[in-house]
């Protein structure tokens, strides 16, 4: 069963958090990326630029709109993905949880995958 | 086929309705792999009992004929609907393949699935009131009528909210197991929060004009038992010990027009000793596990107060340590309050009025009721007259229950009129 792990956090707080320290989190992060591909659990992921990178488009009044920025104007945003296979929900949670940016904050929502698409 | 024949198997059969439908029930969802599924086939399994054992007698084991019977029909509904819906096909393999592996009459595992069952209903991914919910009807058996009315909602607000919370079950495969050792503490901990819930609105009802809804509090001390006698956890004891200690105080907590009576003026003579002394032996037990939990320490100190032959006889100090240790377990404002009031009982008032003017300023409390009536309480036993009419009425604006409304009316006259 595929979940799709969604990090979100305070790009703001993540920015102030000092250098050195920012690097140890992203070593050990990078070291459970590669726990998780040989484990056979993790099947995609990506880390996304920052939320000033993005551009929302939709429609208004039949025309196409865009704005400037991410979709939702919340203090946290989505930072990157992890698509994972595991047997169930609490498996999926376990993984969620060793993610090492918890510690300093954030958010990480765990959403079931209906039906892949390729 | 004789009447009299009928009439008794039917009488059998709701004896182990009553006394076997959860743990038939808890077997079955593991069996099928889906809660609609396994109570279609409980369902189907309690008719044909009606019908089957008038011919061939009363199994030994009704249970597992129940369990047996459930699985062959649910298969056998499923292979029908397979017909005109392939992608059925996939499920009733499955069901097939699982039915095979389960030979003969299992106990330990039929207490684990009563377990998986409990954990499963409070699972944290399903909102709170979906886990009370969840848990009244498929562990403790209650229809959706009788749950609504106990949370004083309607019966399709019930229902929905047990179809949603099963329907996410299924969709984000929640898992049908007794959690691991590492996850234990937590997922015991939402489990006991759902049982106390549950408790609490038997004890003392959020609103409306009587006190307490007792059917509730009782379904609450019957699922504590069931939880101790699969998982004998300290907490989950302290838990069971906790809800007696209040419960054996029932009879005396309101005056048979419904009037609040508070601890320190109840009658002592009607609080249940059995509930005492289950209560007590209980305490002791998870105590002896050295592990300190809120659930043990609250209970702890409802023990000190249930063998006490009176407020002025009561062990005020060991109250106030047990609420030291509560407070290093569990800080809370709420807490922190009730072990002012005890402060008070070994200190005297103006040291208690001191530490609830203190939580006051800090603001967490100025909402509750219960906050302002302690205040007031203890200005009306300094002669502070006029500061305890002013808490008194801050009280009366927070509390919605009559009973309290009364209370608090009757001490606010009793300060204009004393006695």
């Amino acid at each position: 069963m595929q979940y799709l792990l969604m990090c979100c956090f305070d790009e703001t707080k993540w920015e102030q958090i000092p250098e050195a320290q920012r690097d140890k989190v992203m070593k050990e992060y990078h070291a459970l990326l590669q726990d998780l591909a040989k484990s056979g659990h993790l099947q995609a992921g990506a880390k996304l630029r920052p939320s000033t990178a993005a551009i929302t488009v939709r429609r208004k009044n039949g025309k196409a709109a865009m704005t400037d920025g991410p979709f939702a104007e919340t203090k946290e945003q989505l930072g990157g993905y992890h698509l994972i296979e595991c047997k169930d929900l609490d498996e999926a949670i376990a993984i969620a949880n060793r993610i090492p940016t918890l510690p300093f904050g954030g958010a990480i929502e765990v959403r079931p995958i209906d039906f892949q698409e390729r | 086929m004789s009447e009299g024949l009928e009439k008794e198997i039917r009488e059998t059969v709701d004896s182990v309705y009553r006394s076997d439908s959860r743990r038939v029930l808890a077997t079955l969802i593991r069996l099928l792999g889906d809660f609609d599924l396994a109570e279609e086939a409980m369902h189907d399994a309690f008719i044909a009992a009606v019908e089957q054992w008038q011919r061939e007698g009363v199994p030994k084991n009704p249970a597992a004929w129940l369990i047996s019977t459930g699985r062959f029909k649910a298969i056998d509904a499923m292979r029908r609907r397979a017909r005109f819906d392939a992608s059925l096909g996939e499920i009733v393999k499955q069901l097939e393949a699982a039915a095979g592996d389960t030979s003969g009459w299992n106990e330990e595992a039929v207490e684990d699935d009563r377990l998986r069952l409990i954990f499963t209903c409070c699972h944290p991914a399903l909102a709170p009131d979906a886990q009370v919910a969840l848990t009244l009807r498929e562990v403790c058996g209650l229809a959706t009528e009788e749950i609504a009315r106990a949370f004083l909602t309607t019966a399709p607000t019930v229902a929905q909210r047990i179809v949603r919370a099963k329907r996410k079950i299924h969709d984000a495969r929640i898992p049908y197991q007794v959690p691991s050792q590492r996850d234990l503490p937590d997922r015991l901990d939402a489990v006991l929060r759902v049982i106390y819930l549950v408790f609490n609105e038997g004890y003392s009802a959020s609103s409306g004009s009587s006190l307490t809804r007792h059917d509730l509090s009782g379904e609450a001390i019957r699922l504590g038992r069931l939880l101790i006698e699969l998982l004998p956890e300290p907490e989950a004891i302290g838990l069971l010990a906790l809800m007696l200690l209040q419960e054996s105080r029932r009879a005396a907590r309101a005056s048979p027009t419904g009037e609040l009576i508070l601890l320190g003026d109840q009658d002592r003579s009607l609080w249940n000793r059995d509930q005492i002394a289950e209560g007590i032996a209980l305490v002791e037990q998870a105590l002896s596990s050295r592990r300190f939990g809120p659930y043990s320490l609250q209970a702890a100190i409802a023990a000190v107060h249930a063998e006490a032959p009176s407020t002025e006889a009561t062990d005020w100090a060991q109250i106030v340590g047990l609420y030291d240790v509560l407070m290093r377990v569990e800080p809370s404002p709420v807490i922190e309050l009730n072990r002012a009031v005890a402060v008070a009982m070994r200190d005297g008032p103006a040291a208690g009025l001191a530490l609830i003017d203190a939580l006051l300023s800090q603001g967490d409390l100025q909402n509750y009721h219960l906050a302002h009536s302690a205040r007031a309480d203890l200005c009306r036993r300094l002669g502070k007259v006029v500061e305890a009419r002013t808490s008194y009425q801050a009280a009366l604006r927070l509390t919605q229950q009559e009973p309290e409304r009364r209370f608090l009316e009757r001490r606010l006259r009793e300060l204009s009129n004393p006695l």
